[in-house]
């Protein structure tokens, strides 16, 4: 369905030259990431101090609205120190290449059904394409880290390697899943193929990925991998601030701790969007097949194209608001949780996503076969099946190695008594 | 041998070929292994790039994958984690090798120029199908006519995976 | 693309692969010295993708199968030697943590204990 403003933007824009094309998607590229990132922070604080029962910064504008741009007018005149010691090229690089990756992963997100909503370009392997570019921010970080010339600088740097190197494979794993359910690293048929009908049975709701059990797993999986690749809390450790002073970032000032900043909440959005679009059904606005309900139910018909002209005409409209959804996560999840320790990173990361990621990505190929040859039912019978056995064996192997390591409560000389109240807690050795 | 007109894809060439040549010079080149594994990682991604120019846009981007996105991380991880125990352990000398190293190099490069100059006549063109290089047909040629050395692959990478854990082990 | 030739191509790896080989002899630090190994084989990656995309004009001649299997060939190997590749720096650069973690040292004319 042709709405106006397709009908308006597709005439206008074929009729523009095409270097103004080009810069209009160029532009529909940075704007948001420029405009949305102070409004960002802004949001941060508010929500965290919200959800922290405080008030957050409510001085500067109605709400603290302005406050962002106070914080920005503040760290470009500061004063840019730049240490003695250091490597001058990689501590000048660092910054910049920490905000590479958040534009170039934008180039792709698909805000609408139309082509120029893509603001570069749509390529054909668009996931792969994402996961290239989003292992190449961490060169940011270790740059940083170790161009400073600074102990502390340098261990965030590193912290923030092996965390990557370990958080990007079960991203990859959780992803793969996707695709080979979709079969397709497009981006925008991704979200085409999530507006089929739910399980392929139910024909008034769209299949978004969060939806079915194998997606469900992979986007819990990859959320978790987001959040260690953006280095937020509870995975900010390269920049602990009680272990480490500010990590990575602890000889920036001004500026290019601005850069960074930016880089990092730039990302967030970037990720954020990436979830939307392959989870979360992307630019439509509700799971539900307007034009199957209008069927339906003829009385709701007027309704139902109401909303069908909303769904495609403000299309962007409604990725953004997922996006804002994802970035809420992110604030409450940093509110929520507190840091984890290295080594808890560490077996997180390889000890329970890669396994359950990989299985899911197996499990996948099991229902694909099973539903293609004994039918949809005997599909979904047969991946339960599977994880309810690999959750079973799971569980098993787990309790096994803690218990040969000597890591139950019990041998660590902890007991727990009834519901918490009294706890006898012994340190060994 | 020489092309007979300049093109602009010759000319994206040339810029692209040139920074690679640079970097793969700034890896031997920088004293600094740090600045060396930039370089390096340099070279990947311009080298990504002149895949993608060839047309096997799945191995471009794979290139990126492995390479600058895990393997190249690994090295920086390595040299840093040694530079935190030792620094000065990294800082190289001067030595007779070197020299003799260049001219070593500079004659098998002749060499092996002259041979490509009888080997390479005019009559190769880029004469594969477009697609060449999408995921779909790489894919379906790696699973039926090389799934038997993809599985090998896989077993030998398993081993990498079980050896590398035995040696970064303190005590096994 | 339009208008280069393979003979670029090919003189772009062998400068790559010249300069990896003259890494490995000079440098005396064993990752910059991995490093080198690793252009080299990217080097090489580069003339698989390079002839896999341009073919000598006989190549017409061939069938549709014959072509198909000549042009995937390349990238065929382009995949093996990145797993390959991956793998070995797995295991090379665990055995420098390892040797480091001995000897205190990692000084590729000092490791010379396999002289007899």
């Amino acid at each position: 369905m042709r709405g106006i403003l397709q009908i308006l933007t597709e005439e206008w824009t074929t009729s523009l030259p095409g270097w103004v094309q080009a810069l209009l998607r160029a532009l529909l590229l940075v704007l948001p990431l420029l405009i949305l990132v102070p409004g960002l922070i802004w949001l941060e604080r508010r929500l965290l101090s919200w959800m922290q029962d405080r008030i957050g910064p409510n001085r500067v504008g109605p709400k603290g609205l302005l406050q962002p741009i106070a914080d920005g007018v503040k760290l470009f005149f500061k004063e840019d120190i730049t240490p003695s010691h250091i490597d001058r090229f990689i501590y000048f690089i660092a910054p910049a290449i920490a905000l590479f990756p958040a534009f170039a992963i934008g180039g792709t997100l698909p805000w609408g059904p139309l082509y120029w909503l893509t603001p570069v370009a749509d390529v054909n392997i668009g996931i792969l394409y994402m996961l290239a570019i989003s292992s190449l921010g961490v060169y940011g970080v270790v740059l940083a880290g170790y161009g400073s010339d600074n102990k502390y600088s340098l261990m965030g740097g590193l912290r923030a390697s092996a965390q990557l190197i370990s958080y990007e494979l079960a991203m990859g794993m959780s992803l793969a899943a996707i695709v080979l359910a979709t079969g397709s690293l497009k981006m925008t048929s991704i979200v085409y193929l999530q507006q089929q009908p739910l399980w392929d049975t139910v024909n008034i709701l769209q299949n978004w990925f969060i939806f079915t059990p194998f997606g469900f797993i992979s986007a819990v999986i990859f959320l978790i991998c987001m959040v260690a690749e953006t280095n937020r809390a509870p995975f900010d450790l390269p920049e602990a601030e009680n272990e480490l002073i500010a990590g990575y970032h602890t000889e920036y000032s001004s500026m290019k701790f601005a850069v960074f900043f930016m880089g990092e909440y730039a990302a967030m959005f970037v990720f954020s969007g990436v979830f939307a679009a392959i989870f979360l059904g992307g630019y439509n606005l509700l799971p539900i097949r307007w034009e199957v309900l209008s069927e339906l139910a003829p009385s709701l018909a007027g309704f139902c194209r109401f909303m069908e002209w909303m769904n495609v005409n403000f299309s962007w409209l409604w990725f953004l608001g997922k996006c804002a959804f994802g970035i809420c996560v992110y604030i409450w999840i940093r509110a929520t949780l507190p840091r984890l320790r290295y080594d808890q990173l560490m077996s997180l990361g390889w000890r329970s996503l890669l396994p359950i990621a990989v299985t899911n990505f197996m499990l996948v190929a099991l229902w694909m076969v099973v539903s293609r040859v004994y039918g949809p039912a005997n599909g979904w019978i047969s991946y339960f099946v599977g994880a309810i056995i690999f959750a079973i064996g799971y569980s098993n192997v787990t309790s096994a190695s803690r218990r040969a390591k000597g890591d139950t409560l019990e041998q660590r000389g902890i007991t727990m008594t009834d519901g918490g109240a009294r706890r006898t807690i012994e340190v060994i050795k | 041998m020489l092309p007979e007109q300049i093109t602009p894809g010759l000319l994206v060439f040339a810029a692209m070929g040139g920074i690679a040549a640079l970097a793969a010079l700034g890896v031997i080149l920088f004293p600094n292994a740090v600045r060396s594994a930039l370089c390096l990682v340099l070279n990947f991604f311009v080298l990504a790039g002149l895949y993608f120019t060839l047309g096997a846009e799945l191995l471009g981007i794979t290139q990126i994958v492995v390479y600058t996105g895990a393997i190249m991380v690994l090295f920086l991880f390595v040299i840093m984690l040694l530079n935190l125990a030792a620094p000065q352990q990294l800082n190289e000398k001067g030595d007779i090798k070197k020299p003799l190293g260049v001219v070593m190099g500079l004659g098998m490069l002749a060499l092996i120029l002259a041979q490509l100059q009888v080997a390479i006549g005019k009559d190769f063109g880029p004469r594969s199908e477009a697609n060449f290089g999408t995921p779909e047909v790489v894919g379906r040629t790696l699973f039926t006519l090389y799934a038997f050395p993809l599985e090998i692959v896989g077993i030998l990478l398993v081993v990498g995976i079980v050896g590398s854990i035995l040696l970064a082990k303190r005590k096994i | 693309m339009q208008g280069v030739p393979l003979f670029a191509y090919i003189a772009l790896a062998l400068f790559m692969f010249t300069v990896g080989t003259v890494g490995v002899i000079i440098r005396r630090n064993p990752i910059v010295i991995f490093m080198c190994v690793e252009l080299m084989l990217n080097a090489v990656n580069l003339t698989f993708l390079a002839f896999a995309r341009y073919m000598p004009a006989m190549a017409l001649q061939h069938n549709a199968a014959q072509r198909a299997q000549s042009q995937m060939a390349g990238q065929m190997m382009v995949i093996f030697v990145m797993a390959v590749a991956a793998a070995e720096v797995a295991v090379g650069l665990g055995i420098i943590m390892a040797i480091y973690r001995l000897r205190e040292n990692i000084d590729i004319d000092e490791l010379n204990l396999l002289k007899g």
